[in-house]
C-alpha cells in the first residue's frame, strides 16, 4: 500500500515531530488515552502504524473491495446505497396479547423487522404456574407456555412479511417449532418463513447463565435444529452467535471478539462432527455484537470479525460457497454504558454508539431505550431509539459510501491489533483443551470477572469518566421520564390462561408427543421433529423441557465459574 | 485483640442470571478485607437463608436485576423471621426503581444500591451496619 521508501522517510520524520511534540507531553486533559477495554493508544497513528502496509497485496490481502474477501469492508459490494440495514427493536413484555400490541406498534412506526423478548421463567424452561416462576412472569419479557401464547402474539402479523428474531437459548427450538407452528395455521410454507433464533448455549455457559442442560446435550438440540432448518426453513437464521451478553458481563472488546468467535467455531465443528456438509449449514449462521461506548475500538472490531470469519471458513473449514465466509450480524447498543442518573444523557449514548455500529457495516441494529437502567422501555423512549437510527439512516450521510473510515491508520492499525489479540485468545483457548473445557475450568469466566472488576476500579479512581455518574453529578436530581411498570395481574392472568389451556387441550395427544420426545432424546433420532410435535398437541415449554431435564439433566456452575476475579 | 472479619453472604435469588454485578461487589468486599462467601445463582430464599445461618454471616447481599424484586427480597425477610435469623443485615441491588427501593427499605432491607452506586459506598454501609449491629448485641 505504501512504498518502503517512503515508510523509511515516514520513519525519520515521525522521530522529528515526535521530539517536537515532547513538550506538550506533560500537559494531559485526560488521565490517560485508553480505549473503554483499557486498551492504551499511541501518541498519533500514521502509514507505518499498519504492519505489513509496503507489500505490494496488502490492500488485496486486508482491506480490499467491499463484498470481497476478506470482507474487511462489509458483506456487500454497495453496502448501504442499495439496502440499509434492519431496524430491529428488541420487544417483548408481560402477556402475549401487550406484547402483540407493542409488535402492531413498532410495524407502524416504521419498524423493519421484530424481535421478541422473552420472560425468565420461558428462557429457563418454567411455565407461569411453577413455583419457580414467582414474580417473574411477563417481568423482563413476553411469557410464552404454549402454541397458543405465540398465536396471540403474531395475531394479525403476517410471517412471511416479517422477519423475527427471538431471543433464546436453551428452549430455542421448542420456541422456533411453536412459531413455525403459527405459520402453518397461517397457511405460509416454511421456506417463506424469515427470521433468526438465538439459539447460542456457549455463551449463556460464559455470561449470561441462562442455561438447563449440560452443555453436549445442548449443543445436540442445536445441530438437530441446524438439521432441520437447512431441509425445511432455509431461510431461518439458525444461531446469532452472541457476544453481547459477554461483553455486558464485563468482558473487553477483543474479548467479546474471540470468545464470541471461538464459540461460532465451536459450533461449526459441531456440526461437522454430526455430519452436515459446512456450506449446507454456514450461510445460516450470523453474529450479534455490542456497540459500547468507544466508537473507534467498536468499528475496529466488528472489521476484524468479518475479516477473521472469512480467512478461518475459507482455509480452516475449507468452505467452498462464499457465503460461507461471511460474518453477517446484528448489534445492540451496550445496555451495560447506560446510566440511572441523567437518563437523557443515554439518548446521546446510544446514538454514538449505533453510528458505530453503522459505520462497522452491521446488518440489523437494535438502538437502547434511554430508560432501560430503571425499567422496561416505555412507548416513549422505544420511539426515540428507533427515531435515533432513522437520523442516523436518513440524516448523516453516513450510507453513502461503504466503510467510510477505511484507510484511516488508526481504524486499520487497530483493525489488525484486534484481530492478531483475537488470535492469541484462540491459542490459548485451543491449548486449554478447547471451549468446552474452558468453560469448566472457568476460564472465559474469570477472565470477563477480571475485566468488569478491572472497568469498576478504573471509575472509582477517576481514570475514566462516566458523565453524570463519576463527574459533572446532579445533586439531588429527579426523575421526570416515564417509567413502565408491569402490572402485577399480569402474572395471574398468565397463570390462569396456561391452566385453562392444559385443561382444555386433547391430553392424550400431549402424553403421546411427550413420550416421543423422551425416546428421541436418549437415541439418535431428530429432537427438533418430535419438539415440533409436542408444539402442535399444545404441549408447554415447561413440560417439553422437564422431559430432556429427567434424560440430560441439569448444569451447574463449577467453583472456578463462580470465582469473582 | 484484632476486630473480627466481617462476613458476608452474597446470592442471586431468582431466575436471573446476571452475574456481573455481584462478582464485582465479591471482589471489591474481598479487596476491602471481609470473608465473602458467594452462593451463586438461582437461590431459592430457604437456600439462601439456611447458608446465611450455617455461615453465621453478619450480612447477606442479594442481587436482582429481572425485576421480581418485590417478590424475592420480601420471601428472603419473611424466611429470615421464620428461622430467627432476622439480626442478620440484609442488602441488595439491581435495577430497581426509586418507589420500590423505599417500599424495600421500609419492609426491612437495610439497603438498597441501584446502578452507579461506587463499591466504596456499600464496603461502607457494611462496616457501619456490621459495627452497629455487634454494639447492639453487646448491650443485650
Amino acid at each position: 500500500m505504501f512504498s518502503k521508501k517512503f515508510l523509511d522517510k515516514l520513519k525519520e520524520d515521525k522521530a522529528t515531530w515526535s521530539k517536537k511534540a515532547e513538550k506538550f507531553k506533560d500537559k494531559k486533559s485526560m488521565p490517560r488515552f485508553f480505549t473503554v477495554s483499557s486498551v492504551d493508544i499511541d501518541d498519533l497513528y500514521t502509514p507505518d502504524s499498519i504492519k505489513g502496509a509496503d507489500a505490494d497485496d496488502h490492500f488485496e490481502k486486508n482491506i480490499n473491495f467491499p463484498g470481497e474477501f476478506p470482507y474487511t469492508r462489509g458483506v456487500h459490494h454497495t453496502m448501504y446505497r442499495s439496502r440499509l440495514w434492519t431496524m430491529r427493536q428488541f420487544a417483548g413484555m408481560g402477556t402475549p396479547r401487550q406484547t402483540n400490541k407493542r409488535f402492531h406498534y413498532i410495524l407502524k412506526q416504521g419498524g423493519t423487522g421484530l424481535s421478541t423478548a422473552f420472560d425468565l421463567p420461558t428462557l429457563m424452561g418454567y411455565d407461569s404456574d411453577h413455583s419457580r416462576s414467582l414474580g417473574e412472569v411477563g417481568k423482563c419479557g413476553v411469557a410464552v407456555d404454549t402454541l397458543a401464547d405465540m398465536e396471540i402474539i403474531f395475531d394479525g402479523i403476517e410471517l412471511d412479511k416479517v422477519s423475527t428474531s427471538m431471543t433464546i437459548n436453551s428452549p430455542a427450538s421448542i420456541l422456533l417449532a411453536m412459531y413455525l407452528a403459527v405459520a402453518e395455521k397461517q397457511g405460509i410454507p416454511f421456506k417463506k418463513v424469515r427470521g433468526t433464533l438465538q439459539n447460542d448455549i456457549l455463551k449463556e455457559y460464559i455470561a449470561q447463565k441462562e442455561f438447563i442442560y449440560p452443555p453436549r446435550p445442548s449443543i445436540r438440540l442445536i445441530t438437530d435444529m441446524m438439521d432441520y432448518c437447512t431441509k425445511h426453513v432455509p431461510q431461518w437464521n439458525t444461531i446469532s452467535i452472541s457476544g453481547y451478553h459477554i461483553r455486558e458481563a464485563g468482558a473487553t472488546a477483543v474479548q467479546e471478539l474471540a470468545f464470541t468467535l471461538a464459540d461460532g467455531f465451536q459450533y461449526i465443528e459441531s456440526a461437522i462432527e454430526d455430519g452436515q456438509d459446512v456450506d449446507d449449514f454456514a450461510p445460516r449462521l450470523s453474529y450479534f455484537f455490542n456497540a459500547h461506548s468507544d466508537f473507534f475500538e467498536e468499528i475496529c472490531k466488528y472489521r476484524a470479525a468479518r475479516r477473521i470469519v472469512a480467512k478461518r471458513m475459507r482455509y480452516k473449514y475449507k468452505a467452498k460457497d462464499p457465503k460461507s465466509w461471511l460474518c453477517r450480524f446484528h448489534t445492540q447498543t451496550a445496555g451495560c454504558s447506560l446510566t440511572a442518573q441523567q437518563p437523557e444523557n443515554n439518548i446521546i449514548r446510544v446514538a454514538l454508539q449505533a453510528m458505530s455500529g453503522v459505520l462497522g457495516g452491521t446488518q440489523s441494529l437494535h438502538t437502547n431505550s434511554m430508560d432501560e437502567t430503571l425499567a422496561l422501555p416505555s412507548e416513549k423512549a422505544v420511539t426515540i431509539a428507533l427515531r435515533t437510527q432513522q437520523i442516523i439512516a436518513y440524516e448523516t450521510g453516513v450510507t453513502n459510501t461503504p466503510d467510510p473510515l477505511a484507510g484511516s491508520y488508526y481504524i486499520e492499525a487497530l483493525t489488525d491489533q484486534m484481530e492478531a489479540e483475537a488470535e492469541k485468545y484462540f491459542e490459548e483457548i485451543e491449548s486449554r483443551g478447547g471451549v468446552l473445557q474452558c468453560i469448566e475450568e472457568g476460564f472465559f469466566q474469570q477472565e470477563i470477572a477480571r475485566a468488569a472488576y478491572r472497568h469498576q476500579l478504573e471509575l472509582e479512581k477517576k481514570d475514566r469518566i462516566i458523565v453524570g455518574v463519576n463527574d459533572f453529578v446532579m445533586e439531588n436530581e429527579e426523575i421526570d421520564i416515564p417509567v413502565l411498570k408491569i402490572d402485577p395481574e399480569t402474572e395471574k392472568e398468565q397463570v390462569a390462561f396456561v391452566k385453562k389451556i392444559k385443561a382444555e387441550r386433547d391430553n392424550g395427544a400431549v402424553q403421546e408427543t411427550l413420550a416421543k420426545l423422551r425416546e428421541v432424546s436418549k437415541n439418535d433420532g431428530n429432537t427438533f421433529e418430535a419438539l415440533y410435535e409436542c408444539s402442535k398437541a399444545y404441549a408447554s415449554v415447561g413440560e417439553m423441557c422437564d422431559v430432556l431435564r429427567e434424560e440430560w439433566g441439569e448444569y451447574v456452575e463449577t467453583a472456578a465459574a463462580m470465582k469473582p476475579c | 485483640m484484632t476486630e473480627q472479619k466481617i462476613r458476608v453472604l452474597l446470592a442471586k435469588p431468582g431466575l436471573d442470571g446476571h452475574d456481573r454485578g455481584i462478582k464485582v461487589i465479591a471482589a471489591a468486599f474481598r479487596d476491602a478485607g471481609m470473608e465473602v462467601i458467594y452462593t451463586g445463582l438461582r437461590q431459592t430464599p430457604d437456600m439462601i437463608v439456611n447458608a446465611a445461618i450455617q455461615e453465621d454471616v453478619d450480612a447477606v447481599g442479594v442481587s436482582i436485576l429481572s425485576g421480581a424484586h418485590m417478590t424475592l427480597f420480601p420471601a428472603i425477610l419473611d424466611m429470615m423471621k421464620e428461622k430467627g435469623a432476622d439480626d442478620i443485615i440484609l442488602f441488595g441491588g439491581g435495577i430497581i426503581p426509586d418507589d420500590d427501593k423505599e417500599k424495600l427499605e421500609k419492609l426491612g432491607v437495610a439497603k438498597v444500591f441501584t446502578p452507579g452506586a461506587p463499591t466504596e459506598e456499600a464496603i461502607e454501609f457494611i462496616r457501619k451496619a456490621v459495627k452497629a449491629k455487634n454494639e447492639k448485641d453487646k448491650l443485650v
